[in-house]
């Protein structure tokens, strides 16, 4: 089953049809968001992943409502709500600064959503409660904000924006400001906040490892634009654009000729006159220059009685605990990157050897 | 660098001399200013035993009271005015104007609002101490305007957005967030205003109608009649206010900056 099929049996909790937004006018407007189209699904953990600038964050505020659409619409379960203000949104955000109230307490701070809501004071200690427990900051109810560690404020901005059992909930780079072990656990405890809840989390990050680790789909954005949406497997073992494939870990580029497609499959002449067969996915072309990749862990070492499909000079070996790369340098001047599990030979594997690579053939991708 | 620090003592000296021997001669037994005979507090006994003087400090009370209240509400408004709603047209010149009758002379203001009253005066028929209270709130908005807007200019908007967010409408926002937290400027502002307004002299000379002399026009008057430690007690009265909502003001900016 593609990503795809999986779709169309899943209702969308968010979904955005032709999204545009401009920021200023004339000469000076810069386009943001160009024509979005986005579907996320009920109980997703769907993250957002680009670059600064690419537009994650405008697509963030605009389905929680701070900023209104230049074109477009957007839905919520199939509810139109493009013009409809923050507040009248069953959309809860957690900020990246956190956004806390300075001048109200732990508890009044998770508190806000219920109490605006109208629900009754019973209701809101309760859920106060519960939402404390789960954050597991029961002892700190009462203090204000200038008393928590950033850990904690993360963790009251979490709880703020879950006690109204939102439909969906926002997160605006939330670990961004905390230090890499705290982010690492929170990682996982949002991993597992979402599954608890049910709620669809909408996770905006420019952080690679973080949106594979923690997402069921992610869209990768570049310039305002959505360029590929799928699970963590499809981003990382079939991306469709050079962008993806290069912004999500390390990979090897190679340019060559489409000489024959079948299917599928393409056969593809590389500039040294190796003819290797990729997979075409959802790349259109059919003939002339392409680029192919293939990830470094999906190219090994060619063993000595074996017939490497490339050779190339070695350059340089980083070794780094669990694997080691070693960067050949091809005739045709381009560089491949093999990553070897564990360490290599040190006596064989010098700079300046000559080094033989297999690319496993199933693995190397027509990119767009 | 050694001479600045001793230019800054130099500052400090030059600034409350005169302010220290106003103090120091107001607890003088002798009627003189001059001359140190002994240690006596008859002086504040005979300023507020004056009626004189009690009718005229309770005139500049009421007066700064009335223009506090309405130059912080003005300012407030206008602070967000100027700092969180859509663009308006004319904004960036109220913005950048607000603040401009602090470099006008203050002669000028009081000249020009002088014609003003003698003209509505000339059309309405109407007298009373309301001209001068209007006056006073006017000149005091540009100073409870500074505070009020350099606060708003340092709340980040996320905070409202946050409100706006867990389903606070604009109303609710305003209340719960934006006023709590604007708070302590506004509180700035209005002791601005209420020390800026207790001691005018210029303007109020200008507007002030027969009985309604405030404290420091009183001052002025009696000093014509020759100085005597009365005045500095009076003078000295006027100082420790002065301290006190200033005191209190770095107090309010301490906790602002938290």
């Amino acid at each position: 089953m593609t990503g795809t099929e999986i779709a169309r049996d899943r209702k969308a909790a968010v979904s955005a049809r032709a999204l545009s937004k401009t920021f200023g006018q004339g000469e000076f407007a810069v386009t943001a968001l160009d024509s979005v189209e986005l579907d996320i699904f009920e109980n997703e953990f769907f993250t957002l992943l680009g670059p600064s600038g690419c537009g994650k964050t405008t697509l963030l505020r605009l389905i929680a409502g701070f900023e209104l659409p230049t074109h477009g619409s957007i839905a919520l379960q199939g509810q139109d709500i493009t013009d409809k203000p923050p507040h009248r949104r069953p959309i809860n955000t957690v900020f990246q600064n956190y956004a806390l109230f300075p001048h109200m307490t732990v508890a009044e701070n998770i508190g806000f959503g219920l109490r605006m809501l109208g629900k009754p004071a019973a209701e809101i200690r309760q859920t106060t409660e519960r939402m404390l427990a789960l954050v597991q900051l029961e002892a700190m109810a009462g203090r204000r904000m200038d008393q928590l560690s950033g850990g904690q404020q993360q963790r009251v901005a979490l709880a703020r924006a879950l006690a109204p059992a939102p439909k969906v909930l926002l997160l605006d780079e939330p670990l961004a400001a905390l230090d890499l072990k705290l982010r690492k656990n929170m990682q996982l405890e949002l991993k597992s906040l979402q599954a608890e809840t049910g709620i669809t989390f909408v996770f905006v990050t420019h952080d690679q490892e973080e949106a594979l680790t923690m997402s069921d789909r992610i869209a990768v954005m570049k310039s305002g634009k959505i360029l590929q949406t799928g699970t963590p497997r499809d981003i990382y073992d079939r991306p469709t654009h050079r962008f993806v494939a290069d912004f999500i870990g390390d990979i090897n580029i190679l340019e060559g000729t489409l000489e024959h497609t079948d299917g599928d499959l393409a056969r593809v002449r590389l500039k040294d006159g190796t003819r290797v067969s990729a997979h075409l996915g959802t790349a259109s072309a059919r003939s002339g220059e392409v680029s192919v990749a293939i990830r470094p862990e999906n190219v090994r070492l060619a063993g000595a009685a074996e017939a490497p499909t490339l050779t190339g000079v070695l350059e340089t070996i980083v070794y780094f605990g669990a694997a080691t790369n070693l960067h050949l340098r091809l005739g045709t001047g381009e560089e491949i990157v093999v990553r070897n599990p564990g360490a290599v030979d040190e006596g064989r594997y010098q700079p300046g050897a000559t080094i033989g690579a297999v690319l496993q053939p199933e693995l190397i991708r027509v990119l767009e | 660098m050694p001479g600045f620090t001793a230019t800054a003592w130099l500052c400090i000296v030059a600034l409350y001399l005169p302010i220290l021997v106003l103090i120091v001669f107001s607890f003088n037994e002798n009627r003189s200013v001059v001359l140190w005979t002994g240690f006596s507090l008859d002086w504040y006994a005979k300023a507020l035993e004056n009626d004189g003087i009690r009718h005229a400090a309770w005139v500049s009370v009421k007066i700064a009271l009335f223009a506090t209240v309405i130059s912080t509400i003005a300012a407030t408004m206008a602070a967000l005015a100027t700092t969180r709603t859509k663009k308006f047209a004319g904004q960036g010149l109220v913005y950048g104007i607000i603040n401009q009758p602090l470099m006008i002379p203050e002669i000028v203001t009081a000249i020009a609002t002088l014609s003003l009253f003698a003209l509505v005066k000339k059309i309405t028929g109407l007298t009373g101490i309301g001209y001068l209270m209007l006056a006073h709130a006017a000149f005091c908005i540009p100073f409870a305007y500074m505070p009020i807007r350099a606060r708003l200019e340092t709340m980040t908007l996320t905070l409202e957005q946050a409100a706006a967010d867990l389903y606070a409408p604009p109303l609710k926002v305003f209340t719960l967030v934006t006023l709590p937290l604007l708070g302590p400027g506004i509180v700035a502002g209005a002791m601005l205003a209420f020390v800026v307004s207790l001691d005018d002299v210029i303007i109020t000379l200008m507007i002030a109608g027969p009985g309604e002399t405030t404290l420091p026009i009183y001052i002025l008057g009696a000093i014509r009649r020759g100085v005597t430690p009365e005045i500095n007690a009076v003078s000295t009265i006027l100082v420790a206010v002065s301290v006190l909502l200033v005191m209190l003001l770095f107090v309010v900016q301490r906790r602002m900056q938290r």
